[in-house]
């Protein structure tokens, strides 16, 4: 009985991490693209992750990063080749060109830290 | 950047050339505050500086300056990288500091697993289960203090449907936490032979992965290494002249077009014109050049270098972020976040690695439960737990991106820049390095080394014709001829109506008459005959001279050669590409003879002369066609699209005076051993990025199913989850220390 239980729990666990990592679509935080966007690197996240920002419009964004790993050194936009160096405990800017709609990923050198940059027609 | 914790606003200085007086500083002024974003701007005249709060990037303040007719850079201290290293080694001490306080419990404990007896049994009655509550909750507080940043980590990057190296860390120590309180609290819900606590594997596998961090921290930090041997080529102080006193300033303080004495032996503070005196210049330290450079007055000079005997006063052009040094910085820093595409995959992977363990973990504990033997809950909660530990993205992430780093940091030492992963991973496959003849296998600077005037005509006439023709041109070998004249004294008439006819030679008007200086085609194509010194052409063209046909209405009147000495070094660079077993391609204008003699000299392979400018590119797709990966060696404006058509386009400059960012790879030294030394340092990365991608690969692949248990049933082995911590933190810092091998890289040019 007690096996029964516990398989079905593990059952539902596995279900529950598909579900969760693969399943639902994270919010996106939408953003005018008037005035910087700040995100806070900390914790192994970048917050926001998930960005949404118009199309044909650049783009700044401020990154606060305030985790002293070296792992959050970096943050790359691998398909834009941009890339910066975040310094600790203050902001360092980065500027996006005009984008065309479509998904732009931001990580860190380790693809541990990742985000997400949503650009879409006219919000 | 810098600025306080209200993000917003931040001040930033700028630099502003240009103004001449006081209404200037109203227009400076008015442009800086119409900038969106600027809550205040204010010019001082005196210092030629603006000061300018806002919520705005200096690029856009720069831009607003230039826009109303000045010139602007920023002022900044660059004080980073001293920064970055304090907070490293506090990091690390922080590290440290957590590491000691788990060994500190965890260690008596493992002690107490292995040999026994040191502490109550957990079921000896109230003053065991006392004993043992006691140890859990001083690991709880050892878990918070020492891994409290992986609980913290993993919570808010699941809240982000995200999953990382804390996830898989916090879980298996949450676990074997959780596991051991309720063993401890209520034994009577565990079978009897799976009463056991694992409160020393969650504080020794916190240790474990704390001492690893900063192990990798530290070994991170050589990686780095190239970045701040640049860095500390800045000078920090620069002697300005103002108002006819010299002062030492800090050199963020040194504005543009402000005069700056050199002293011997002084490092060049920032970019700038030599206005007084002269010396030599040690220039070594960004171009790999060894030998000094001659500058005299009107000459460029570049921060970072180093002056030789001489003192001088330069004007500063191009200070802070726009010297070619931050540049170089700037740009290797850029290349070394990029990736080739050789890690696509290990990135596809790494995306879904982490919830792809967390599966794993729970089908290991699953089946363990159902088909393990007894204590069946002990033996699935440890093999879940390993699995949880074991796992390491960690090495799987920092495979390509810390090969990268130190492969193109050790480029830039030999001052090669490398554009990014990409260009690194194609300049490890090239099969055929294409030449450009002119400054890249000769010197670039040809003398006139012939003068045959056909019977009647004088030789002095025959040169002025030259010369004047030429005086409005800019091609080298026009150079060659003007230099000739000069030095013989000659007037040069000026000559009217000039055109250039490309690939071929210039036609003008001299005093009246139709004058043609060029090639037999030239002359083909304008009627002339040309037959009387075809003969003379070719005989010319055998020694590697460059003979051009001066013609005087209609008439051919004597031929002038001009011919370029072969680099010193390019035969032995050519014959190290050989030992490579690369083909060399010779690509020039340069007609056939002339080529095949250059082509002698050096040992170059394949010659394809008489190209067009415009059809260089074309010949590089067709070697490309042949399915070989060409390299194209040129100066990188004349050749920009054959650089840009070739699989790695390789910009060779002359000294500092390069247009950086104009290919894949920019050598700042003029010599072909760049060429050579840039395929060995791209092929000695790719190879340590295989090794690491293959030694990242392997742990996992191989790591979690021993630690899922997988060779229990054959030799009842168990994988214990404290060696799966010490191999966790051990795999990423083999991959760090492996890329570091790199740093030790040689050339086979010795150099």
């Amino acid at each position: 009985m007690m096996l029964w239980v516990i398989n079905l729990l593990g059952l539902l666990l596995l279900g529950l991490i598909i579900w969760w990592f693969w399943g639902v679509r994270p919010q996106v935080k939408a953003m005018p693209a008037t005035q910087p966007i700040e995100v806070l690197v900390a914790d192994g996240v970048y917050v926001p992750a998930f960005i949404g920002v118009p199309a044909g419009q650049g783009v700044t964004l401020h990154f606060l990063r305030k985790d002293p790993s070296p792992c959050a050194e970096k943050v790359i936009f691998a398909g834009l080749g941009i890339s910066a160096d975040l310094a600790l405990n203050s902001h360092t800017e980065v500027t996006l060109p005009p984008l065309a709609v479509g998904e732009y990923e931001f990580t860190c050198q380790m693809q541990m830290y990742r985000g997400r940059l949503k650009v879409t027609q006219e919000m | 950047m810098q600025h306080g914790k209200d993000q917003q606003i931040q001040t930033i200085r700028l630099s502003v050339a240009g103004m001449s007086c006081a209404g200037c500083v109203a227009s400076v002024e008015g442009a800086l505050a119409a900038v969106p974003g600027v809550s205040d701007a204010s010019v001082n005249f005196a210092e030629h500086t603006a000061l300018v709060h806002g919520t705005v990037s200096p690029a856009r303040l720069i831009a607003a300056v230039v826009q109303a007719g000045y010139q602007a850079a920023e002022l900044r201290n660059e004080g980073d990288e001293a920064d970055k290293q304090a907070v490293e080694l506090a990091y690390y001490h922080r590290l440290i500091r957590q590491t000691l306080v788990a060994a500190a419990l965890g260690m008596p404990l493992m002690i107490d697993g292995m040999v026994g007896g040191l502490l109550p049994a957990m079921m000896a009655g109230v003053v065991g289960q006392v004993t043992w509550l006691v140890i859990g909750l001083l690991t709880l507080a050892v878990m918070i203090y020492s891994g409290g940043h992986f609980y913290t980590g993993a919570w808010k990057a699941l809240r982000n449907h995200q999953a990382n190296m804390d996830t898989l860390i916090a879980m298996g120590t949450g676990a074997a936490w959780l596991y051991s309180m309720v063993v401890t609290i209520s034994p009577g819900s565990v079978p009897t032979l799976a009463h056991h606590a694992y409160f020393e594997a969650a504080t020794v596998i916190i240790a474990l992965i704390n001492f690893g961090s900063a192990l990798e921290l530290r070994a991170r930090g050589k990686t780095s290494e190239a970045i701040r041997r640049l860095l500390g080529l800045q000078a920090r102080t620069a002697r300005v002249v103002r108002d006819g006193r010299e002062l030492d300033v800090a050199i963020a303080e040194v504005g543009l077009d402000e005069i700056l004495r050199v002293r011997p032996g002084e490092r060049i503070a920032v970019d700038g014109v030599i206005i007084d005196g002269s010396s030599s210049i040690d220039e070594s330290m960004l171009t790999g050049e060894p030998l000094p450079v001659a500058k005299k007055r009107g000459d460029t000079v570049v921060g970072g270098t180093i002056n030789g005997p001489g003192s001088f006063l330069f004007r500063a052009q191009r200070i802070g972020s726009d010297t070619v040094l931050a540049q170089i910085i700037a740009m290797v820093r850029q290349a070394q976040s990029t990736k080739p595409a050789i890690a696509r995959l290990a990135d596809r992977i790494s995306a879904v690695f982490v919830p792809g363990v967390l599966i794993l973990a729970i089908i290991t504990f699953l089946l363990w439960i159902n088909l393990g033997p007894e204590p069946r809950l002990g033996y699935a909660l440890v093999t879940m737990m390993t699995v949880l530990i074991i796992a390491c993205p960690c090495a799987l992430g920092l495979a390509t991106p810390m090969s990268v780093m130190v492969g193109v940091g050790k480029a830039a030492e030999h001052g090669i820049l490398i554009r990014n992963g990409e260009s690194l991973q194609r300049a490890g496959q090239i099969d055929v390095v294409v030449l450009d003849k002119t400054g890249t296998v000769t010197a670039g600077r040809p003398q006139l080394t012939a003068l045959r005037p056909l019977p009647g005509v004088d030789e002095i006439q025959l040169l002025q014709w030259a010369a004047s023709i030429e005086a409005g041109s800019e091609h080298p070998l026009a150079a060659a001829i003007l230099d000739a004249a000069r030095q013989r004294h000659i007037s040069v008439p000026e000559a009217r109506n000039f055109s250039a006819v490309a690939g071929h030679g210039v036609a003008a008007q001299v005093d009246g008459h139709e004058v043609l200086l060029g090639n037999l085609r030239l002359m083909q194509s304008r009627g002339v005959d040309g037959s009387a010194v075809a003969g003379m052409i070719d005989a010319l063209a055998a020694e590697a001279q460059t003979a051009m046909v001066l013609a005087v209405n209609g008439s051919v009147r004597g031929v002038l050669a001009v011919s370029d000495p072969v680099k010193p070094d390019a035969a032995a660079a050519v014959a190290r590409m050989h030992a490579r077993g690369l083909k060399v391609v010779m690509l020039t204008g340069d007609n056939r003879a002339t080529a095949a003699a250059v082509a002698r000299q050096v040992g170059i392979d394949e010659v394809i002369a008489e190209v067009l400018p415009q059809h260089k590119a074309a010949e590089v797709s067709a070697l490309q066609a042949r399915g070989q990966v060409v390299a194209m060696v040129g100066d990188g404006i004349n050749d920009a699209p054959a650089l840009a058509q070739a699989d790695v386009g390789f910009a060779i400059g002359s000294g500092t005076d390069i247009a950086i960012e104009s290919a894949d790879v920019t050598l700042m030294r003029s010599s072909l051993h760049g060429v050579i030394d840039a395929i060995e340092i791209s092929q000695a990365t790719l190879r340590n990025i295989r090794q690491n991608l293959f030694g990242a690969f392997i742990y996992n692949v191989l790591g979690i199913p021993v630690a899922a248990g997988v060779l229990f049933p054959f030799t009842g082995l168990l994988l214990n989850p404290m060696l799966a911590g010490a191999a966790m933190a051990m795999s990423s810092l083999t991959v760090v220390s492996n890329a570091n091998r790199l740093r030790l890289f040689r050339s086979s040019g010795g150099r």
